[in-house]
Order: structure tokens, then sequence, then C-alpha cells
């Protein structure tokens, strides 16, 4: 069974690899830095409209749900590898994909009432 | 205890030689340190991805529902919090930009491309696509 599932995660793990190495720096820069600091301000208007773009939440989606893929992944071996916690593998395994399958279906939800 | 009971271990059965591994192993040396940080990356993917929601959230319910959230974006120790995640998320696209010829060779005609032109391609577009996100969000 593992032997089955582990080139799937490892895709996902890839995927989201590439998409939050491109995507979120910028977005991280502008609203957790830029914005907060009041640097530049964007109007509420501007980014409803954004957002309502069916382009964006689609986007958003695909980016959100790989980059919790990707570090579901990664967070389970740094756990397993790194920090030695083995007698939790099944656990860890749980919360770490669960979370990003719970993630995904949270965004996916958010993103559909955006209108 | 009855007969069909199974013993708990098997006599004369050696002892696998295992060597304890403790939890901060990597500490010891400079790449191992580099290994796990950039592994550990993922932490402030998850962050920003839950922000990232957040914010979807916040835009989805109204101006006074943004508003909640730049103020609670403007805290100073979120902001503090903030900017050493994207220290490490930079790290984190470096290390991926920088990893992508190694797990994928490229081939033109019969030659492989060069490993520091795929890096270089991935950084061009890693740029093109920062500064085009960043004029739809600023333009307006």
């Amino acid at each position: 069974m593992k032997r089955l599932e582990e080139p799937f995660f490892w895709g996902l793990f890839s995927a989201g690899g590439v998409f939050s190495a491109m995507f979120l720096p910028i977005q991280a820069l502008l609203f957790a830095l830029l914005i907060p600091l009041g640097i530049i301000h964007p109007s509420y208007e501007h980014l409803h409209t954004l957002l309502a773009n069916p382009i964006t939440r689609l986007y958003l989606f695909v980016l959100c749900s790989l980059s919790l893929f990707h570090w579901a992944h990664r967070f389970r071996f740094t756990l397993f590898d790194g920090l030695q916690i083995k007698h939790l593998n099944e656990l860890i395994f749980t919360m770490c994909y669960g979370g990003a399958v719970a993630g995904t279906l949270y965004v996916g939800y958010v993103l559909l009432r955006v209108h | 205890m009855s007969i069909a009971a199974k013993p708990a271990h098997s006599e004369y059965h050696p002892r696998w030689y295992r060597r304890k591994i403790g939890t901060f192993w990597w500490l010891g040396s400079w790449p191992y340190t580099r290994f796990i940080v950039r592994e550990l990356t993922s932490v402030p993917v998850a962050w920003f991805v839950v922000l990232t929601i957040a914010l979807v959230v916040a835009i989805a319910n109204g101006p006074s529902a943004y508003d909640r959230y730049s103020e609670l974006m403007k805290e100073p120790l979120m902001v503090f919090v903030n900017g050493l995640a994207f220290v490490f998320l930079l790290y984190h696209s470096i290390t991926w930009f920088n990893l992508a010829p190694k797990a994928m060779v490229v081939k033109l005609g019969d030659r492989p491309v060069p490993g520091i032109l795929i890096a270089g391609a991935n950084f061009g577009g890693w740029f093109a696509v920062s500064i085009g996100i960043a004029l739809l969000v600023t333009w307006s």
C-alpha cells in the first residue's frame, strides 16, 4: 500500500514546492509586510474585484492546496528523520495529510462563497 | 497461564545493534543543519497559506472584516513573526530553484542543458511572476 501512495504524495510535494517557491514570497511580502507597514495601500474594493475574478480564485485554490501538501510531506519527514520521532509515525501521517485535506476543502468552500 | 499463550520473546535471539540517534543530531554539522532548516521552511509555507486563507475570508466577509484583519496584521508581534517567516520562505524558494536542475535533467538534442541555465530560468520566472502579481495588487 505504502509503495503505491509514495509517488503520488511525492508528486503533490513537488508541485507544491514549485508553486510555493514561485508565488508565495511576493504574496507574503505584499500582504504580510508592505501593506501592514503602510508602504502600499490597495483599496478594499480593488482587492475584492481581484478576488471575485474566477481565475484569481482558481489560482488561490491550487496554490493553497498544493502548498499544504508540500508542507505535509516535508514536515512529516522532518519529524521522522530529522527529529527522530518514529513511534508516532501514524499519528504524524494523519495529522499532516489530514491537515492538508482539511485545508484544501476549507479554502475551496471559502473561495466558492466569494461573490 | 494457558499453553496457547505466545512467549513475548524468542530465546537466544540476538538483539539488533542499533545506534541511538538523538533528536538534535543535525546540530553538530553545518550541512546537516542547513538540510533541516531547509526542510523546516515548510512551516513558514503553511503559515503563509493560513494567512492567505484568512485574508480571503476577510475580503469575502466585507470591508469591516477586512479592517479587522488589517489591524491584526499591523500588530508588532505579527509583523515580527511574518518578517522572520518571510526570510525562511525566501530560503525555501532559493534552495528549491537551485535543486530543480538536479532533480530534472533537460536535454536539448543530445546534450543536457547546463544546470545553471535551468536555475537561471527559474529565478528569471520567479522575478517576472513576482513583479506581475505586485502590479496586479497595487495598480487599480
